[in-house]
């Protein structure tokens, strides 16, 4: 299980690092990792390799952000998870989490322009019967996401050669 | 100008410079930054310092330090807060046990603390055995207090490690201290319990002072780490020498400490107070917060650096370098005999034709010669550049 975590942590970092340099980094041999991670993309834990891209420097980039609390109705015997479901359906819904708190379900929603946003929320998600009400947040500025700061990286401040 | 000239001859005939400060060379190690320093596009591996910047915990508690105005001196010893932290985790850690008012004493780096720990006990005179390979001050600062430094020189046979037998040959009646670094810089090696109670047997037969800097502990990549100190007989001789750059990435801040028997660290603060008077308070703030919360950040930097030695050191053997199993530290130190070049001519050709900064390993004593000292303390994408380079260099000079 160790090795396991030890696996997952190296590929969250980077998952583009060679399954030798893997391996080698965790001492031992490329046929071990290989069958690890086949068996982690299997049971679905390793769930899809992708880029974290930062959109912001993308010219004519089309990426507007929202995050929508909405608060339901539960229904019997499903309560949050048919709702749910008929969110995240939508394609341009990126993200839905249940949520303790003053709103149930968390829902990001990406789309080229805010007026496709509204529509969407107006259109699609208001109209749902279980939708009691939706507050709506546009994403400003994104400084840091899964962890990774999105700004320019630190220089090496470090003296080239030290005792 | 022509005064100018004769003020110069007159210092040369009565030199202003003590003899001691005059005999020392000046470092290997400046050649080496001067030509890096010189390039465009380096990869250093000759950096001796954690590539991660100090946990944000760390520096927003020092922040907040001053922003609360804590701008003072403080005890000559340290904080009492920090020592008490510093006592308790010596003991969670290493479990030695340490009476924090009077067997710590807090130091502007470990540095600080070596050269304390030798004025501490030494008169002019007195044999200190400098085990090498060695950060390269304890030659120096033994000779700054009078002493004769006499080298004990481990090798690759024994996988830098120190014996009992290393000992027992440099050893005379004047000998009253020895000083080595485990894990080492530059070797990366470490000292297994059995190991030390070996040396432990030789070091009390010749009651000796030991001088136990164990400023890379922490970076102990197979089991944990020994302390001298906790060994049979140890505790009454050893001074442990530890801080907070190498652990906690730290090594801005200069704050370290030493632990050890009442009556040497009482000795040590006393030359404390009047050369340094304290650490500074918002590094010892910062080094509070250290111990107190950040142990799940220096895990997570000691399995990375762990990653990356694992990676360097098969990817060294790859290109047809011989080199050791570093079980501490974050160096390599592999030889590079099989290229018939010296230590210094292939620092000095990688460099300038593959643009890769090493370090010598005579630098750090003349045991070192024929290995290079790497550090890994650098991004995955860098050592993979560098090994690339490197792998490049060797084959041309097989």
């Amino acid at each position: 299980m160790k090795q396991v975590k030890e696996l997952l942590h190296l590929l969250e970092e980077n998952s583009h690092v060679s399954r030798k340099t893997i391996a080698d980094m965790m001492g031992i041999s490329e046929d071990d990792v290989n069958q690890l991670i086949q068996e982690l993309e299997d049971k679905k834990v390793i769930v899809k390799y992708m880029a974290l891209v930062n959109w912001e420097k993308v010219e004519e980039n089309d990426h507007v952000t929202a995050v929508i609390d909405v608060k339901v109705t539960p229904k019997r015997d499903v309560g949050f998870d048919e709702v749910a479901e008929r969110i995240y359906r939508f394609p341009e819904v990126k993200s839905v989490y249940l949520m303790s708190g003053a709103y149930d379900l968390s829902v990001t929603i990406e789309a080229p322009t805010m007026k496709e946003i509204a529509q969407f929320v107006s259109d699609k998600l208001s109209t749902l019967d279980s939708v009691i009400s939706t507050t709506t947040h546009f994403m400003l500025k994104r400084y840091k996401h899964d962890g990774v700061v999105l700004t320019d990286k630190d220089d090496d401040r470090r003296m080239v050669v030290t005792p | 100008m022509s005064s100018h000239v004769q003020q110069s001859s007159r210092v040369q005939s009565r030199s202003r410079i003590s003899k001691v400060v005059s005999s020392i060379p000046p470092s290997g190690i400046r050649k080496f930054f001067d030509l890096a320093a010189s390039m465009d596009d380096v990869i250093s591996l000759g950096v001796g310092e954690p590539d991660f910047v100090t946990p944000w915990n760390v520096r927003e508690a020092a922040i907040s330090a001053l922003e609360r105005g804590y701008t003072t001196y403080t005890a000559n010893s340290g904080l009492p807060e920090l020592r008490r932290e510093i006592s308790k985790y010596m003991s969670q850690q290493f479990n030695i046990d340490y009476d924090y008012d009077e067997q710590v004493v807090v130091t502007v780096g470990a540095s600080e603390a070596i050269d304390l720990a030798l004025r501490s006990i030494i008169d002019p005179g007195d044999e200190v055995l400098v085990v090498e390979p060695s950060y390269v001050s304890y030659v120096p600062t033994v000779r700054f207090t009078g002493a004769v430094p006499v080298i004990v020189e481990t090798t690759r046979g024994t996988d830098f490690k120190l014996t009992a037998r290393h000992i027992e040959e440099k050893v005379t009646p004047k000998t009253k201290a020895i000083i080595f670094c485990f894990p080492n810089n530059p070797t990366g090696s470490t000292m297994t319990g059995e190991e030390l109670q070996e040396i432990a047997r030789v070091i009390e037969k010749h009651d000796l002072i030991v001088l136990s800097d164990e400023i890379y502990a922490e970076l102990t990549y197979s089991g944990q780490h020994e302390s001298l100190a906790a060994q049979t007989d140890m505790y009454d001789r050893t001074i442990v020498i530890n801080g907070f750059s190498k652990a906690f990435a730290m090594t801005g801040w200069r704050v370290g400490y030493a632990v050890g028997p009442r009556d040497i660290i009482q000795a040590m603060t006393k030359i404390h107070q009047y050369t340094m008077l304290c650490a500074p308070i918002m590094s010892q703030m910062a080094a509070v917060e250290a111990l107190k919360k950040g142990l799940p950040e220096k895990d997570r930097m000691v399995e990375s650096y762990r990653h990356r030695r694992n990676y360097v050191v098969k990817a060294f053997r790859e290109i047809g370098l011989d080199c050791h199993q570093p079980e501490g530290a974050f160096y390599a130190f592999p030889s590079v005999k099989a290229t018939g070049l010296t230590s210094d001519e292939f620092a000095e050709q990688l460099i300038q034709e593959e643009k890769v900064a090493v370090v010598p390993g005579h630098v750090f004593g003349a045991g070192g010669e024929g290995h290079i000292r790497c550090s890994y303390a650098t991004s995955l994408e860098q050592l993979q550049e560098a090994i690339k380079r490197m792998g490049r260099f060797v084959e041309k000079h097989l």
